[in-house]
């Protein structure tokens, strides 16, 4: 079940490990590669929802504005409106949701293309978060919920138990179900599409609905990982997410793609990350990489379309 | 004069918004209506009204580019150490021009070649600008800015230099787009890249150049962005292709490519310049300028596409 594409990210992840246990002899340990899928795990749920909404043609640029926003939203239920946490997670949840569907709205309903769409959402989940903080954050979780983004279960950190869920779903749904033929579909010709009788519009919704909510997960993650809430956390996100998607194989211009490889390019990612950490090369560079993977990528991919 | 309405119905829109908005918030704060908060309102957003006349070309060709606010960080460094080692003044007025040209050529040489989307192209050169700035710099000052440097500072005839810049470029780049055969290819392009073949225009050449242009506005833009204050802060300006972007498409400029003006993009940067100002003077934390800011963009987009639609309609008929 894996194409070309995917063989060869798995031969560079192999020769990305390989040269970093070389490089150091911490690299290949229990602790650190746990200590790296925790690390991942965030971004990860986020750029497994982010290739379905690709898959259908779409993108959704406003995942790390919703992050922060929902971030900030936990903060001010829990501390501010004085509700109990369990309550104001599932309220954070909800809302994320809601945030998704609101894009698929605005595309769905006005017509909107889904980057303008979703820059203006940015703009606004962004503007709400920073509204609601008023530049100040919210801290003192109690113990219990610091589980969830610093605790194990059964050896492994508990996000990525989260993380391999959303991955095993996405994965089933999309490569074994008739879903994921449907959300192909739409993004490789939409009319078509429609003439053909499929749901398309249910599909869109259900995309950004789910891409919404994934940015809630990552919050919870995030924030219980932290400790503590500001409103520009997940800046940057969809950058993130839109790469390892892209290097993944998936068309940008949807109907094309995997989440095997996206799952795939951000194992290579994260251990190119940790690479550069360890050669000292701080935060700042690593975007930098991330960036001219992406658009080389892109190159490799435009210049092998010609060919072919 | 109707003909005038129906051409600039948007533009006279924006400009009355401004109006009102300088007449309900200066009769509630007279303050607002100062000549000093009018002078800070014009003159020191105008780089953004600069800016906003490359980007309205790039959004009228159907592209966009996410990376104007990393570029304008970069340049911005670049021309501050420039200035600070000690070359003639002109060389650091030049190079932000010349460096925004380069880069933004390289953007649109991907676009019209490689082929791939702008939006990912500027989306990774953002990225590569941005943490390549902080990795080199890490974030530091530049000050002690030479004397003649500051062309923000300088007057013509009274009136602050940064207000004429943004004047007379808009002035003659929606002169330009409107009267030469290149200018008008751009709004040929942007509303129907087929024909646009179809009658012979080098399409590919054409979006490099316009992306070519849209850096040297970028260049200008950032003589004023850096020139403003004692020092130049060497971090990109959070969240400057946003407004940027917002000020083109609150000012008309479709999103769908091949319509709108630079003169509506300039008149949109006033209105949020004003905007942010207003804030402070009605006593609305300024931390909500963002939201207001996408609600806006949503607002002007929905408008768009009922626009969009009406017309069909009526063609349909």
């Amino acid at each position: 079940m894996m194409r070309r594409h995917e063989w060869i990210l798995l031969g560079l992840i192999v020769l990305a490990f390989a040269g970093l246990g070389m490089m150091s002899d911490r690299f290949l340990t229990l602790d650190n590669l746990l200590n790296q899928a925790r690390l991942m795990a965030e971004v990860a749920i986020v750029a497994v929802a982010m290739t379905l909404v690709i898959l259908t043609g779409g993108i959704d640029l406003s995942v790390g504005a919703t992050l922060g926003l929902c971030a900030v939203v936990l903060g001010a239920l829990w501390q501010g409106a004085g509700l109990p946490l369990p309550l104001a997670m599932g309220l954070t949840l909800a809302l994320s949701g809601l945030c998704g569907l609101v894009n698929g709205l605005l595309i769905l309903r006005f017509g909107m293309p889904p980057l303008i769409a979703t820059l203006g959402t940015l703009a606004l989940y962004r503007g709400l978060a920073e509204g609601i903080a008023q530049a100040r954050s919210v801290r003192g979780y109690p113990e219990w919920f610091s589980t969830l983004g610093q605790g194990s279960f059964a050896g492994l950190p508990v996000q990525v138990w989260v993380m391999l869920a959303v991955a095993l779903v996405a994965l089933v749904v999309v490569e074994r179900m008739r879903a994921g033929r449907l959300l192909r579909a739409v993004g490789h010709n939409e009319t078509a599409a429609r003439f053909s009788g499929l749901p398309v519009q249910g599909a869109k919704l259900a995309v950004y609905g789910i891409s919404g909510l994934s940015a809630g997960i990552a919050a919870l993650i995030f924030v219980s990982r932290v400790g503590t809430t500001r409103s520009d956390m997940g800046t940057g996100l969809e950058l993130d997410a839109i790469t390892a998607v892209v290097l993944g194989g998936t068309s940008i211009f949807g109907g094309k793609g995997s989440v095997i490889g996206t799952l795939l390019a951000l194992i290579l990612i994260q251990a190119l990350k940790s690479g550069l950490l360890m050669a000292g090369i701080k935060g700042d560079g690593t975007v930098v990489l991330i960036g001219l993977v992406l658009i080389l990528t892109l190159l490799a991919g435009a210049v092998g379309d010609r060919r072919a | 004069m109707t003909r005038f309405r129906r051409d600039y119905g948007h533009e006279i829109l924006v400009a009355l918004a401004i109006l009102v908005l300088l007449v309900a918030v200066g009769a509630y704060a007279p303050r607002f209506v100062s000549s000093r908060n009018l002078a800070a309102i014009f003159s020191g957003n105008a780089y953004v009204a600069v800016a906003a006349i490359g980007m309205s070309m790039v959004i009228i060709l159907r592209e966009i580019d996410l990376s104007i606010g990393a570029m304008i960080g970069v340049l911005a460094t670049l021309s501050g150490s420039i200035a600070v080692s000690g070359a003639p003044v002109w060389m650091a007025w030049a190079a932000p021009v010349l460096g925004g040209v380069v880069i933004s050529a390289v953007n649109g040489a991907l676009v019209a070649y490689a082929r791939i989307p702008s939006i990912v192209v500027t989306l990774g050169m953002m990225a590569i600008l941005q943490g390549g700035l902080i990795s080199v710099t890490g974030g530091g000052w530049i000050s002690d800015l030479p004397e003649g440097y500051r062309i923000a500072q300088m007057t013509v005839a009274g009136v602050p230099m940064p207000l004429v810049w943004a004047v007379v470029l808009t002035l003659l780049a929606g002169w330009w787009m409107k009267n030469t055969a290149f200018g008008r290819s751009i709004y040929l392009i942007g509303g129907n890249p087929l024909a646009a073949r179809a009658v012979g225009l080098p399409v590919k050449s054409r979006i490099v150049a316009v992306f070519a242009l849209h850096g040297a506005f970028a260049g200008l833009a950032t003589l004023l962005f850096a020139t403003q204050l004692q020092v130049i802060q060497s971090t990109t300006p959070p969240n400057l292709e946003l407004i940027v972007i917002t000020a083109a498409v609150i000012g008309g400029v479709s999103i769908m490519g091949g319509a709108g003006t630079v003169y509506g993009a300039s008149l949109a940067a006033v209105l949020f310049a004003a905007m942010g100002s207003a804030l402070i003077f009605v006593n609305v934390s300024a931390y909500w300028l963002r939201a207001l800011i996408g609600v806006l963009i949503l607002l002007t987009v929905m408008a768009d596409m009922a626009r969009r639609k009406r017309q069909m309609r009526q063609e349909a008929q």
